[in-house]
């Protein structure tokens, strides 16, 4: 359960700072009348859409800290045969590194206004993280072919189970990627269409990050790194 | 610190608005509403229906272990079916449903000032969602082979095994599709209370004048969204084991002579990951429940609540702390014995805060003016209850005595005492607090004392005997205790005595729902702050309120939440909202 | 009124349903009264604790109860009361926890000399295997579990040989040796529980939790099953007899070695 906990302690760490701004040692019943400074409604100056997301983003990289915690114990066991990676998985992440890189392309468009620059870079995300699916497929129906089915070992399955959660996902991101397309074909409000591919930008980062780190913890490089540390501090 | 300057009122110019989506037919007004208020109401409805069942379910659980051999038609199978839904409905669907999805729904936008939570569309699927993983639950009872009998832990191997009732038929995996739709949707519904408590506090409503209501539900919110991935990861993991074969959970096993196909799994890593989210649950259910205890004493002593910024702390250590506690479930689950000593260090630390909350709670009953209505009835009742529950858990949690007491009928009293009754009689008082808002009338008063008392000291009487019969070493979750020799005749009598007091307190929740219903339309009128209250969600121009809250103007807000008897003020209480400065020294003496 | 005397009266009424009902652990027959020492202290701690508040509670609802021209005081915090209660509850704490450590350290400390014995539980039975001359118990695995082999014993190992198996029967202990359980489970979880004993350890299948005991006095012991294990849960009980050493030797010599358990099947199929 360490990876969750380390997980957890990120947050707290940033849920401490973000309380150690909020006067909580001030004795509220002396303080009568607006207090000091503080203009318009009280809360962040951050769109509150890209707050939800934030909150939204820790819950989902809270469930893929669980499956990584889950993935280190279930490894410890003895049956554990770890599976040799699909070629293609190294073509999937440069296509999902392309996508991410024309959603961010799309975000600097979107603020200069250029709407030709931001379709051109939604319709570029989308394509190449549909292209990360289908390869993501391929991979899975490569190793079906080649014998490592679901059941046969552990590492096969959670495989299988991670690959396919983080898949869903990026499906998930693809809804809202295609409302902000057509958006962006039906004029849109600039400022809207702005925050919306904004936030799928976001989305689309925090899911390459989650992908680089599956594939680390798949590849086998994770357990290794913990390994070295493991032995750094003993 | 200083003094701020009042200020007269600000131009509410300053104040942002949001924009509402304005219902245009009766469908999207009352059914697919997007107004939090109806949310809560659609919430709260649903969670007292299934509630229902869970209470029903308790009765036939008691006929059987009242009264062993006189009721045929309660099979072993069938018993192990009641004890598992009643725990998961409880647990889930009826308090953590009703105290976030209710009570948040309802109280979290009008007691920060705003108009709605800032998700509105959100927070409508979060509803339907629910309501869909409410009916796939239910539609278990039908399936062939019934619901699951796992006990509401779900342990593999024995949840996805012939031997319990449901493992391979229908029952486990309605429940585990079942409890990843409620993840889902409460996830939805999560993001509104915590991001509308972020975002959309009224100007003037910094955290420390926020009423301990709302610190409650948003400390429980919070938890409960890094809480509930780990139960979801779990059950992903169990409905792979289930339905495809895989060994995510299951090592080896010979079951009736023959060798399954699993192998190598770890059953432990189940239990780690349900703890995780298991432990934190009791918190999630219970900080809702310390944070609108603290407004009704408050409220009904017509004091403020004994210190504040401690109790605030004390919700925000308790939440964290609350994260590694998760293994004192699993002191003897086999499980490295040196983890003991951490986890009853961490588990015992807790009691610190929890016990602090106490103390300030009956210390603002000190020098009160205390109104003895029922809402403040059923805040002493918690008290009480609370205490109890919470001192016998300081036994369960010293890793050593909770050897002997571990899976006996004493940790069902302690945890029924501390997370059933002592929560749920939060929820009565709460309910009985703020029916008024939410329906512009009082809840009738005799009916109200009647199950006030039934259920308070009826509900003793089955908790506090029943921890003995556990000390006596009586096993939990067994449908019969014949045929054991710790349990003697005398046992078996107090244990009838115990069903009869549990059919008693259920009849008392039949006399609260025709309260509910009845005084829809022949409750007394209430007006919009009957209990002269200071807290935002009473200062409403409509009662009930309407789509918006706060009409035309949102409030501001000049003060915290408890300036009742202000020494010099002109009422014993005064608004959040009212400007101007009362009360020359507010330093105590 | 009413309700301040109804909170003395469930405080009073809590404090002698303790001290005067029948309901009491059963006598001890193991070393573990340390458990029941620790149990008592925390009564006594949380007793005293429970009543304090609750009697407060029921003295401030009678004193300071809503009459006409009644005003509650402006009292937001006293840091000084706070702090002390703090440390107060801290101290009480600790007291509860340290005799609970030091206990726990014993409960997980198995004594050099202990002999093991094995449990295996299953749907819905207990069995039972003790070392034989040499003092080693043979190692298993489910995977071996048949109608001849029912625990699963290594034919290969030859410690397992002289094992013996006692299926489906009573388990007999010597008085005064400590033993340490191994527990084993070959379908799923059981948690072997004598409540007289007052240890006890959930069994976990693919793996062997432990925990040790000296039993202190001879007699009959029923064996409950503390961890849902099934609809057979309820019923399966399982007996253990603490014998002196001569009975116990006098058993032992009645038992089957796992050797002669599994010889009529090796020679028939040995054509």
């Amino acid at each position: 359960m360490s990876v969750i906990l380390v997980f957890l302690l990120v947050i707290v760490g940033f849920a401490g700072w973000w309380l150690s701004h909020q006067r909580l040692m001030a004795k509220p019943w002396l303080e009568q009348g607006v207090i000091g400074d503080i203009i318009g409604p009280e809360g962040s100056a951050l769109p509150t859409a890209k707050i939800g997301l934030g909150v939204f983003l820790a819950v989902v990289g809270c469930l893929f800290a669980l499956f990584t915690s889950a993935y280190f114990m279930r490894m410890a066991l003895s049956d554990w045969q770890a599976l040799p990676l699909p070629r293609v998985l190294w073509f999937n992440t440069g296509v999902l590194v392309l996508s991410s890189i024309a959603l961010q392309c799309a975000v600097v468009a979107a603020r200069r206004g250029q709407i030709d620059t931001v379709r051109l870079g939604l319709v570029t995300a989308g394509l190449t993280a549909l292209a990360f699916l289908i390869g993501q497929l391929v991979a899975w129906r490569e190793l079906t072919a080649d014998g490592y089915l679901l059941t046969a070992n552990p590492a096969n399955s959670f495989f299988y189970l991670i690959t396919g959660m983080h898949g869903l996902h990026i499906l998930g991101g693809l809804v809202g990627l295609s409302r902000t397309t057509a958006g962006a074909w039906n004029g849109a409000r600039p400022e809207r269409l702005r925050l919306s591919v904004e936030l799928c930008a976001m989305y689309w980062h925090f899911l390459l990050f989650v992908w680089l780190a599956i594939f680390a913890l798949l590849a086998g490089w994770a357990a290794t790194f913990i390994e070295i540390c493991r032995q750094l501090l003993t | 610190m200083v003094d701020i300057t009042p200020a007269d009122a600000v131009p509410p110019a300053e104040v942002a608005e949001m924009e509402l989506y304005h219902p245009h037919s009766w469908w999207t007004k009352y059914v697919f509403s997007q107004d939090a208020k109806v949310i809560a109401i659609q919430y709260s409805a649903t969670a007292t229906a299934i509630g229902l069942v869970a209470l029903v379910l308790s009765w036939l659980m008691r006929l059987q272990l009242g009264f062993p051999g006189t009721f045929d038609f309660i099979t072993p199978e069938a018993y192990y079916q009641f004890i598992t839904m009643h725990g998961m409905i409880m647990v889930i669907y009826l308090l953590t449903a009703l105290f976030l999805g209710g009570f948040g729904n309802y109280l979290i936008p009008l007691m920060v000032g705003a108009r709605d939570m800032v998700f509105p569309y959100v927070n409508m699927l979060s509803y339907w969602i629910y309501l869909l993983a409410v009916l796939v639950l239910v539609s278990s009872f039908f399936a062939p082979g019934g619901p699951t009998g796992a006990g509401w832990t779900l342990y593999p191997p024995q949840a996805i095994m012939t031997g319990t009732p449901g493992g391979q038929d229908w029952g486990i995996m309605l429940m585990l599709i079942s409890l990843i739709l409620f993840i889902i949707g409460f996830t939805m519904g999560g993001l509104n209370y915590v991001v509308t408590v972020l975002q959309a506090r009224t100007r003037g409503m910094t955290l420390m004048r926020l009423p301990l209501t709302v610190w409650g539900i948003f400390t429980a919110t919070v938890m409960a969204l890094l809480a509930f991935p780990a139960l979801f990861v779990a059950c992903v993991m169990m409905l792979f084991d289930r339905a495809l074969g895989t060994s995510f959970f299951m090592p080896a096993i010979v079951e009736m002579g023959e060798q399954l196909q699993h192998g190598g799994g770890s059953p432990i890593l189940f239990q780690h990951l349900f703890w995780f989210f298991g432990h934190p649950e009791v918190y999630i259910v219970a900080l809702p429940a310390f944070g609108i205890v603290s407004d009704l004493i408050s409220t009904h002593a017509r004091k403020n609540i004994f210190g504040y910024r401690m109790m605030v702390w004390a919700i925000v250590g308790i939440g964290a702390l609350s994260f590694v506690v998760w293994a004192h479930h699993m002191y003897v689950s086999g499980m490295h014995p040196y983890f003991g000593f951490f986890f009853a260090t961490t588990t015992l630390i807790i009691a610190v805060p929890t016990a602090i909350k106490v103390y300030n709670w009956v210390l603002t009953l000190w020098r009160g003016d205390i109104h003895l209505t029922i809402p403040m009835l059923f805040a002493l009742a918690f008290i009480v209850t609370f205490v109890n529950g919470g001192l016998t858990g300081l036994f369960l949690g010293n890793v050593v005595v909770d050897v002997p007491l571990s899976d006996t009928m004493f940790v069902v009293a302690h945890f029924h005492m501390v997370m059933g009754v002592a929560p749920i009689l939060v929820i009565f008082g709460a309910i009985y607090h703020w029916y008024p808002k939410v329906t512009g009338r009082m809840l009738n008063e005799a009916m109200g004392r009647f199950h006030f008392w039934v259920t308070f000291l009826g509900a003793y009487l089955i908790f506090f005997p029943m921890h003995y019969i556990g000390l006596m070493g009586v096993p939990r979750r067994y449908n019969e205790l014949t045929d054991m020799t710790v349990m003697t005749e005398s046992a078996h009598h107090l244990n009838s005595f115990i069903s009869i007091m549990a059919f008693m307190v259920g009849f008392a929740q039949m006399v609260f729902l025709f309260n509910l219903i009845w005084s829809i339309r022949h409750g007394r009128e209430a007006g919009g702050n009957p209990w002269r209250a200071t807290t935002l969600e009473w200062q409403t121009p409509q009662t009930p309120p309407a789509h918006g809250n706060f009409g035309k103007e949102l409030p501001i807000v000049y003060r915290w939440a408890y300036d009742y008897s202000v020494p010099g003020a002109k009422e014993d209480f005064i608004p959040q909202n009212m400007p101007g400065s009362f009360g020359s020294s507010r330093e105590p003496a | 009124m009413a309700v301040a005397l109804v909170l003395v009266l469930v405080v009073v009424g809590s404090v002698l349903f303790h001290f005067l009902s029948p309901w009491w652990w059963t006598p001890i027959a193991s070393n573990w009264d340390y458990i029941d020492n620790t149990i008592i202290i925390t009564f006594w701690i949380t007793g005293v604790v429970f009543a304090a508040v609750v009697l407060f509670m029921a003295y401030c609802v009678f004193r300071f109860r809503h009459r006409q021209g009644n005003q509650a005081a402006y009292e937001p915090e006293n840091k000084r009361l706070e702090w002390w209660l703090t440390i107060v509850t801290a101290v009480g704490v600790t007291a509860l926890l340290v005799p609970g450590l030091f206990v726990w350290n014993r409960f997980v400390s198995v004594p050099s000399d202990a002999t093991e014995v094995e449990v295996v539980g299953q749907q819905w039975q207990w069995s039972f295997r003790l070392p034989g001359k040499d003092g080693k118990l043979g190692t298993s695995d489910t995977r071996n579990v048949s109608v001849e082999n029912p625990l699963g014993v290594i034919a290969s190992d030859p410690n397992g040989q002289d094992d013996v198996v006692v299926e489906a029967a009573d388990l007999h202990l010597p008085v005064g040796k400590p033993v340490k359980m191994l527990l084993r489970s070959i379908d799923v979880l059981h948690d072997f529980y004598v409540p007289e004993f007052r240890a006890k350890m959930d069994m976990i299948p693919g793996s062997v939790t432990y925990f040790w005991f000296t039993p202190t006095k001879t007699g009959t012991f029923q064996v409950l099953c503390a961890e849902l294990c099934g609809q057979g849960h309820p019923l399966m009980h399982g007996v253990v007899m603490v014998d002196t050493q001569e009975d116990y030797t006098a058993w032992l010599g009645e038992q089957q070695t796992f050797a002669q358990l599994s010889a009529p099947q090796q020679v028939g199929s040995a054509e």
